[in-house]
């Protein structure tokens, strides 16, 4: 069924019994050729792409519990292309490209919102690094706009320009970023994929894989095993104990993020913000609620829950650039696992182990990631080779030397 | 979290600052052969232990001391906490 103006006014006219479900709820069969694990935005788009842009058939995505339940369920819904390095800026405008498009791809509203995001300055060094950034943005063909205090002050007149120890001293703006409507994205790859015939079964946990002479024959899971050419694991935030039954240890620790959102309020924020001289960025839901998030809670942590202090970190942070927000009500706050690498940037790449592929380590940016993770690990699957905006993702980077640190953390994964 | 600190008692984790799993005292012997493939496992790769983890805490806030503190990732429900320095020469460190 194609969803469209028209087929809203049509169902409204006959009391909306024409809508079905949007998509199968099949049984496993006993053999595919790609097995997908994770039903979550990425696995999603990997199985779409991988039926849709590389012509591939028999594709199924296994998911332990319901699909977008994890961390595409998670997050704090911002999307960007402003990175630094070139083993990452290529990769991440390519997915901000893909967002552009996404809803006339997949025919289906995930509010994409282009309302745009901005980095604040606060001091002569960070502009130096942001100049620098935003080069590197431009080279890669993203946009990236340097912004004056004044510049700032007429277009967020709220911010707090004159904190005595961290002053607003510009910003380094993205247009194109913003936000999108998380969980839409997951319905709208899995309505996608189901209609180019991926079976998505949920309530079917991996639990075990089965590798003869080094090759990966198939997966045990819960609803029986299922036998497969091509196993990809996509569950970032449980990556560690997922390929630990396939004999693997990670570059990956595990560690809770928390994130808020406020009691819905008259619209106020026009764009993301973040604040350069703490961790924490905003930006207001299409509900009114103010969206944000901060650092990690820096220990190892599968709980999906998080502690006090972090919490009190983070709303000083907003304090310190919305003084406004002294008022406001906390609604509700969460917390999602995740794959926290050793550089801070994610993992796309074949195993040791023959027809096993994985894809995680996204730390908290996976999110923003969604539709290109989809795209070259699908090429990846498909082709066995890497795709050209994906070739540093690699686990031996570790050990070559070929680290892709954004910030310069090193081997510290609650730093990155 | 409260962390309880074998010399001072209970303390607010966030006067800790984490370093990652307890096997990092184990450094390997730069001399042994296969150095280099041993400092790749000990630099980057990690159990990441859903569960029973083993882990290092510096009480920066506190009496800067290091910490090997026992404690369920998935419960955050802390059961040991020993000096670090106790650990490392009782494991012949």
């Amino acid at each position: 069924m194609k969803y469209s103006g028209f087929r809203v006014i049509k169902e409204a006219l006959t009391g909306h019994r024409g809508w079905g479900p949007a998509w199968r709820s099949p049984d496993p069969n006993s053999e595919y050729d790609y097995v997908i694990i994770g039903g979550g935005g990425h696995g999603l788009a990997t199985a779409y792409y991988l039926a849709k842009e590389f012509k591939q058939s028999k594709i199924a995505v296994l998911e332990k519990g319901w699909i977008g339940g994890g961390n595409v369920g998670r997050n704090t819904t911002i999307i960007r292309s402003n990175y630094l390095l070139d083993g990452n800026e290529p990769f991440y405008e390519f997915s901000l490209k893909l967002w552009e498009g996404l809803e006339k791809e997949l025919n289906y509203n995930a509010m994409v919102s282009q309302r745009g995001i901005l980095n604040l300055i606060h001091s002569d060094a960070q502009r130096d690094a942001f100049v620098r950034r935003g080069n590197a943005m431009l080279l890669n063909a993203a946009d990236a706009d340097l912004l004056t205090t004044e510049q700032i002050k007429k277009r967020y007149p709220f911010l707090n320009t004159d904190n005595a120890r961290f002053p607003i001293k510009g910003g380094l703006a993205q247009h194109r970023g913003g936000t999108v409507r998380h969980d839409a994205v997951a319905w709208g790859y899995a309505r996608a994929a189901d209609s180019c015939g991926v079976d998505i079964i949920q309530n079917c946990e991996v639990t075990g894989f089965k590798i003869e002479n080094g090759t990966c024959l198939g997966v045990e899971t819960t609803k029986g095993f299922i036998k497969a050419k091509t196993v990809g694991a996509c569950v970032a935030g449980s990556s560690s104990r997922l390929m630990q039954l396939a004999g693997m240890r990670l570059p990956i620790e595990s560690h809770v993020l928390q994130a808020f959102v406020s009691e819905g309020l008259k619209p106020l924020l026009p764009g993301v913000i973040t604040f350069g001289a703490g961790h924490f960025y905003c930006s207001q839901s299409d509900k009114g609620g103010l969206v944000f998030g901060g650092d990690i809670d820096g220990y190892n942590s599968y709980a999906q829950r998080g502690n006090l202090p972090v919490v009190e970190d983070v709303c000083e942070g907003g304090m310190a650039i919305f003084p406004m927000l002294g008022r406001v009500r906390l609604l509700r706050m969460w917390g999602g696992i995740m794959d926290m690498s050793m550089d801070g940037s994610p993992i796309i790449d074949k195993t040791d182990i023959s027809g096993l592929y994985f894809n995680g380590g996204w730390c908290y940016g996976g999110f923003k990631a969604t539709p290109a993770s989809g795209w070259v690990y699908a090429h990846l699957l498909a082709t066995k080779e890497p795709h050209k905006t994906a070739r540093a993702f690699r686990f031996d980077r570790f050990s070559k030397g070929l680290m892709i640190d954004e910030k310069g953390m090193g081997n510290q994964p609650n730093l990155h | 979290m409260i962390i309880n600190h074998p010399l001072l008692g209970p303390r607010d984790s966030s006067e800790f600052v984490y370093l990652g799993d307890a096997n990092l005292i184990n450094r390997p012997n730069w001399q042994e052969d296969g150095a280099l493939e041993q400092f790749v496992d000990y630099g980057y790769l990690r159990d990441n232990i859903a569960g029973v983890h083993r882990e290092l805490w510096f009480h920066e806030y506190g009496d800067r001391s290091w910490l090997v503190v026992t404690r369920d990732t998935v419960s955050h429900e802390i059961t040991e906490v020993r000096l670090a320095s106790d650990v490392a020469i009782k494991e012949g460190r």
